[in-house]
């Protein structure tokens, strides 16, 4: 993870010749033009439309501040950004947590390890339609897998998508069946622990607890803050769950942000108030990602760093 | 340290035949579970797609079908024209492989091995557009795809593939070409090989995991891929499996055998790919994960 940049590796030539210097621009000319077309362009243009109304069919309109004053007075829009940030503080944790326990699970050199990696990872690949579909049926009050399970222990389950209370936690479940993707990261990131530091933490008398405390955890940090990070980007991006396994319901208690905003944009054809919300939301990530840098460095440790103590 | 070094010698000398390691015992028992768990729901879906109409509601759950109802899946994928939304998807796939794979090596390969003004600048730049919700772009991209009267098409969806749409992958190939040795290219160059021959002779043929790995992510995304083809393919004969899904989930709400026969139709291909691929699939993972 420390070499994510490799800026030393960046050679830098004493003269440039204009032939290769030619060929690397056409090279990335598609890159730069799909860049000005569909990534900054878009950026920049979806700032200016949410200054507006637009309906697409007729000219927009300008609107100053309009829209994100229509947003403080918009009773879904705090309860989709509460539905987001609830999901996000618990699912992301949990996540971290179950895909680092499977990992280190998965890294011991026993038999058949192969084969545990293959049937723990591959929830992740499959199609999240598929997946929303199948839960549906598998958290089904009556006839779901969850409910018979609970009920082998004299407990009676809840509605989990038909009450609002449950259904959020039902979802986060649903998202812990996933955590295959990061189990891989964290795998790869275990196998990079030279063994010598765990020779010698036992050599110090160190038991299994300690060295997951003290070598472990430490040398993993790197890892567990991008998987944090990217794991925050993609609590903010969840569309596809709520749309298809609860519309957002009930009571908007599964009312995530982006289906909100789907709405807004694809429904009611209001772009510039749907635009005001994705700005928010971006300045709403941007912010909690720049705080977890800021924090991260009490707790993240990367190999080669001197601490000033 | 006499105790430890004491320890060290014991462990070198410690009989292995009359010894189970109870910690590698655990660790099956746990692994053992955890597979079930994660099957778990999987072996449900399938038994439900198997069962006919009214065995489909028991509770307790009877995990093998009595009969099997083998005809649930013809049922299942005669109700919608799900080969359309078969070849749809495939088409698709197809599509955005050239494109991405064309685009993102060549960027990446300018990235990784050739000298010019600007590269930092245009790398860093790419590597920020990683960090940017999709949400930002989505409504000014579908206003310029409806300017264009491409909405109800594919072109929305494929076009961008050309232009290097994926950050991600142009940053996968040039960390990916970054590790190739550089004696090769200097050889090929004194050899008068030009800049596209290099790509395509030297390159090309050393990179082949990376070309697969990056292939393999592009089928999956757009197997799995929802709000961006539900916003552009209006039209019922354009449909995806994932948007074909969707549609059977809402008029066949209540037939619960023949939905899982149809999600189960179309988690299969994905499956199959993966068992096959699974190798490149964490592959894929490791180039990012811990290489620099």
């Amino acid at each position: 993870m420390g070499g994510f940049l490799r800026i030393n590796d960046i050679f830098q030539p004493k003269r440039l010749s204009f032939w290769e210097s030619l060929n690397a621009w056409i090279f990335v000319l598609p890159w730069i033009l799909g860049f000005f077309l569909f990534t900054g362009g878009p950026i920049f243009a979806s700032l200016v439309i949410s200054f507006t109304h637009w309906d697409i069919v007729n000219p927009p309109q300008w609107a100053g501040l309009a829209n994100y004053e229509t947003m403080l007075s918009d009773p879904l829009f705090f309860q989709s950004l509460k539905v987001t940030t609830m999901y996000a503080l618990v699912a992301v944790p949990l996540q971290i947590v179950v895909g680092l326990f499977v990992a280190i699970l998965l890294n011991t050199k026993i038999r058949l390890i192969g084969l545990y990696r293959t049937l723990f990872y591959l929830p992740a690949v499959l199609p999240i339609v598929s997946v929303a579909v199948m839960w549906r049926w598998i958290l089904s009050r009556d006839w779901g897998l969850i409910n018979w399970f609970l009920s082998l222990f004299g407990v009676y389950g809840p509605g989990w998508l038909s009450e609002p209370e449950w259904a959020l936690p039902a979802l986060i479940l649903m998202s812990l069946w996933g955590v295959g993707a990061g189990m891989l990261i964290y795998l790869a990131g275990l196998q990079g622990i030279p063994t010598d530091l765990y020779e010698a933490a036992k050599v110090d008398g160190a038991g299994p607890w300690a060295q997951f405390l003290y070598v472990t955890l430490p040398m993993i940090s790197p890892v567990i803050l991008f998987q944090l990070v990217v794991g925050l980007i993609a609590a903010f991006q969840v569309f596809a769950q709520p749309f298809i396994m609860t519309q957002g319901g009930p009571q908007n208690a599964t009312l995530f942000y982006l289906l909100h905003l789907f709405r807004n944009a694809f429904e009611f054809f209001r772009m510039g108030y749907a635009s005001a919300l994705s700005w928010v939301l971006f300045m709403y990530i941007a912010i909690l990602t720049m705080l977890i840098f800021r924090f991260s460095a009490a707790w993240v440790f990367y190999e080669g760093e001197i601490r000033n103590e | 340290m006499t105790a430890a070094s004491q320890r060290l010698i014991y462990k070198g000398k410690r009989p292995k035949a009359t010894s189970i390691d109870w910690a590698k015992v655990l660790a099956h028992i746990i692994l053992i579970a955890g597979s079930i768990m994660f099957l778990m729901p999987f072996i449900y879906v399938l038994s439900t797609s198997l069962k006919t109409a009214g065995d489909v509601y028991t509770f307790p759950p009877e995990f093998i079908p009595d009969p099997f109802a083998w005809e649930n899946y013809p049922d299942a994928l005669t109700a919608m024209p799900f080969d359309v939304f078969f070849l749809n998807t495939i088409m698709l796939a197809v599509g955005r492989i050239i494109g991405l794979i064309l685009s993102c090596s060549l960027a990446g390969f300018a990235f990784a091995k050739l000298r010019w003004r600007g590269r930092n600048t245009l790398f860093f730049i790419v590597l920020l557009t990683l960090m940017i919700p999709t949400e930002v772009t989505l409504i000014p991209r579908y206003i310029l795809f409806s300017k264009l009267g491409w909405v109800g098409s594919f072109a929305p969806l494929l076009v961008p593939g050309f232009f290097a749409e994926n950050a991600f992958f142009v940053f996968l190939f040039r960390q990916f070409f970054m590790t190739m040795g550089q004696d090769l290219i200097d050889a090929a160059r004194i050899d008068g090989c030009s800049f596209v021959g290099l790509f395509w002779r030297i390159i090309v043929p050393n990179a082949k995991p990376v070309f697969a790995v990056v292939a393999i992510y592009i089928i999956q995304n757009n197997w799995n891929s929802f709000l961006l083809p539900m916003i552009y393919l209006t039209d019922r004969a354009k449909y995806t499996l994932a948007l074909g899904l969707r549609l059977f989930n809402e008029q066949y709400y209540s037939q619960t055998h023949l939905l899982m026969a149809a999600s189960v139709f179309v988690v299969v291909p994905i499956v199959i790919l993966f068992f096959f691929m699974q190798r490149y699939f964490i592959q894929g993972v490791v180039f990012t994960g811990s290489k620099g």
